[in-house]
């Protein structure tokens, strides 16, 4: 008997029952109708070569090879598509070996959208285009920090929304979605060092966890005992006062007020 | 300077230093300041009081939004959406329900586009008017803050009054809205509209010829239409830049290309020019709801788009037919599978360009989901934007800029 393999490459969340029968339906790659898209697209295959374009939900998608990118995205822009509106990537790894990196383009002259797609095969690095448009300098990064692509003669590829101390690259489907075990340590090795990693525990990432143990958060209600004291077993009956018909409402008494050696 | 080897106790922090031969200094600009938004570390080095160098770093709040949407199937996912830009949720809610509605090839029924539409503007009306209020109280103006926020309250008020909640309100679903306006509901709304202009006009008067509001937002953080271009900057920020770029203009989405309203532009590029624009964007708004508020009077009662294979039935079809209750069943437990492909759908909220990204591949959870934020841009801008100005200019330029932060690191 052998425990069956499960891959590691993809541990996102995947539907738990999928029909033995089901096709998924696939949204129709329509041919390139729009005239202004049509023509541009066709200067970028006579300069480029060995592009792939098409509709999709009336937008335009083209493939160009990845060493070619910089040069692809300066013609798009000469052409009209000034504005470099998004930069990221999408995660094929586990089933291709492969990421796409898409740029999202808009011209406001023409009033047309279109997407730039390259596929690079795993640790392949492209080129920056962060010369060409200031907000790439920042699409880059983000897109570095999250999926690992290296950009050739980036300004200052450093990450973004991660410290720059992290281990490893979020968005990429082999990274769990509650941190790996680095994640796990990162901020108890940081602040007091490997070495409290037992007397502190590793980081609570479920939400919704009551820690029996924490008096101060309402956890323990009935079994709380003073800072610094061992947890008790016995419960504290809770009273409630009627009086004036409130309930958890008692009157302030003097005598009864003690006042706190120090604060802790 | 001596290098310096890090540890625990000696850290050692690249941006401090502290004998250096020039004249310039390096200060830390937030996290700790006001109107640093929270959790913005922007360092600048100075020159007396000039910036000559400006780095904004966007802290580590970074929730993972993407992450979750890639584990979540696509319903699950709409009321994450509010907490990207927390201000204005409706928006947001909005563009990731158009963005699967148009992977899964449908459209919403007119009396929700209605709806949709008269609770986009009036979350633009909300948005604006923390914006002003903020933005005031950042440069000075502190009885500038009170106004625009007892307006807001009322607002929020309508937004209570038709989904329950005020601020993460989650009322717009994929395929439609949840909750259709109740007849009290209107006559607030219009209320709201008619009580609004009149206090418009109080934040003008005390702002618009104020002598120190001009000195401290007048040819402050002029952004030149390259720059706005190479930043891909959007909505005010680029309208204020002389680009007449409006997505419900150009590309208009639903009703609007039905509504009748304009889109201010100016060229002069400074943050008083941009101020100018929100004020005008509200008029705008409070058109827009009028007229969506009549397309909703004279559109048929249907809610919620007609794809059962998509989205639930209505719940007298639940109760009624068997096959109805056991594909609702499947959608909830399971989530919908839209078709394989890719989309990048682009609306204006308040801000600027909200962009999604969704690419499918045919199964219940996203393959990937890009949150395309305005405010992560014009964030990045600072890098440029700050260099020549004074130190005082930069808390004008950051609030004038109306970055939030939960969408800069989604």
């Amino acid at each position: 008997m052998f425990r069956p393999y499960t891959p590691k490459g993809d541990v996102q969340k995947k539907p738990y029952h999928t029909d033995r029968f089901y096709v998924p339906k696939e949204i129709a790659q329509e041919p390139i109708t729009d005239e202004i898209v049509k023509d541009d697209l066709e200067k970028l295959e006579r300069a480029i070569g060995d592009t792939k374009s098409f509709f999709m939900r009336n937008e335009a998608i083209v493939y160009v090879p990845a060493p070619k990118n910089k040069e692809a995205l300066a013609l798009l822009r000469s052409l009209g598509y000034e504005q470099l509106m998004e930069l990221s990537a999408i995660d094929y790894l586990a089933t291709r070996g492969e990421l796409e990196v898409f740029y999202e383009l808009l011209s406001a002259v023409k009033n047309r959208r279109l997407r730039l797609k390259v596929v690079i095969k795993e640790k392949e690095a492209i080129e920056s285009v962060a010369d060409m448009w200031r907000s790439a300098n920042w699409s880059e990064r983000e897109c570095y920090d999250m999926f690992g692509v290296i950009f050739n003669n980036h300004p200052r590829l450093s990450r973004i929304l991660m410290p720059d101390d992290w281990n490893g690259h979020p968005l990429l489907r082999s990274y769990p979605l509650q941190g790996d075990e680095f994640a796990r340590w990162y901020e108890v090795d940081k602040i007091y060092g490997k070495e409290f990693r037992e007397k502190i525990g590793e980081e609570n990432r479920d939400p919704a966890r009551v820690d029996r143990n924490d008096t101060r958060n309402f956890a323990r209600l009935g079994y709380e005992v003073g800072v610094g004291e061992a947890p008790k077993d016995e419960i504290t009956p809770i009273k409630y006062v009627e009086k004036r018909s409130i309930v958890l409402y008692d009157d302030f008494d003097p005598q009864k007020q003690k006042v706190l050696d120090k604060r802790k | 300077m001596t290098t310096q080897l890090p540890n625990r106790l000696q850290p050692f922090y690249e941006n401090i230093a502290f004998e250096r031969d020039d004249n310039t200094m390096i200060l830390n600009f937030g996290p700790q300041h006001p109107s640093a938004h929270g959790q913005m570390n922007l360092i600048l080095e100075l020159d007396g009081e000039l910036i000559t160098k400006s780095r904004p770093n966007i802290g580590f709040l970074h929730r993972g939004v993407e992450k979750m949407a890639e584990n979540m199937i696509y319903n699950e996912f709409l009321p994450t959406t509010d907490r990207i830009d927390y201000i204005n949720s409706t928006s947001n809610n909005y563009g990731f329900a158009l963005a699967v509605e148009t992977l899964l090839g449908i459209e919403a029924p007119r009396r929700a586009q209605a709806i949709r539409l008269a609770l986009l503007e009036l979350s633009r009306i909300c948005s604006h008017l923390l914006f002003l209020s903020t933005h005031a109280l950042d440069v000075g103006a502190m009885s500038m803050m009170l106004y625009p926020f007892r307006e807001r309250e009322y607002a929020l008020d309508l937004f209570e009054e038709y989904c329950g909640a005020r601020l993460t309100h989650n009322s717009i679903r994929i395929g439609g809205v949840p909750l259709d306006f109740t007849p009290e509901w209107i006559k607030q709304c219009e209320a709201f509209l008619d009580h609004m202009p009149k206090q418009i006009e109080i934040y003008d008067a005390l702002l618009k010829e104020n002598r120190i509001w001009r000195m401290r937002l007048e040819n402050i953080g002029v952004i030149s239409r390259e720059l706005a271009m190479s930043w891909g900057l959007s909505g005010v920020m680029l309208r204020g830049s002389g680009v007449a770029w409006d997505i419900r203009k150009e590309r208009p989405y639903e009703l609007y290309k039905e509504v009748d309203f304009e889109v201010p532009i100016t060229d002069v590029g400074d943050c008083y020019g941009r101020y100018r624009l929100y004020i005008e964007e509200m008029w705008q708004s409070i058109k827009l709801i009028r007229q969506a508020l009549k397309i909703y009077e004279d559109s048929p009662p249907e809610l919620m788009a007609n794809a059962p294979e998509y989205i639930s039935a209505p719940k007298e079809q639940l109760m009624t037919q068997n096959y109805s209750l056991m594909q609702h069943f499947a959608l909830i437990t399971q989530g919908m599978r839209p078709p394989k492909g890719e989309v990048y759908v682009a609306t204006e909220s308040p801000k600027g360009e909200l962009g999604f990204y969704i690419v499918s591949d045919g199964e219940p959870y996203p393959r990937r989901v890009k949150v395309r934020g305005p405010s992560f841009f014009h964030c990045g801008l600072l890098e440029d934007l700050l260099i020549g100005h004074q130190v005082a200019d930069a808390v004008t330029i950051i609030g004038n800029a109306n970055v939030i932060f939960g969408e800069i690191d989604r």
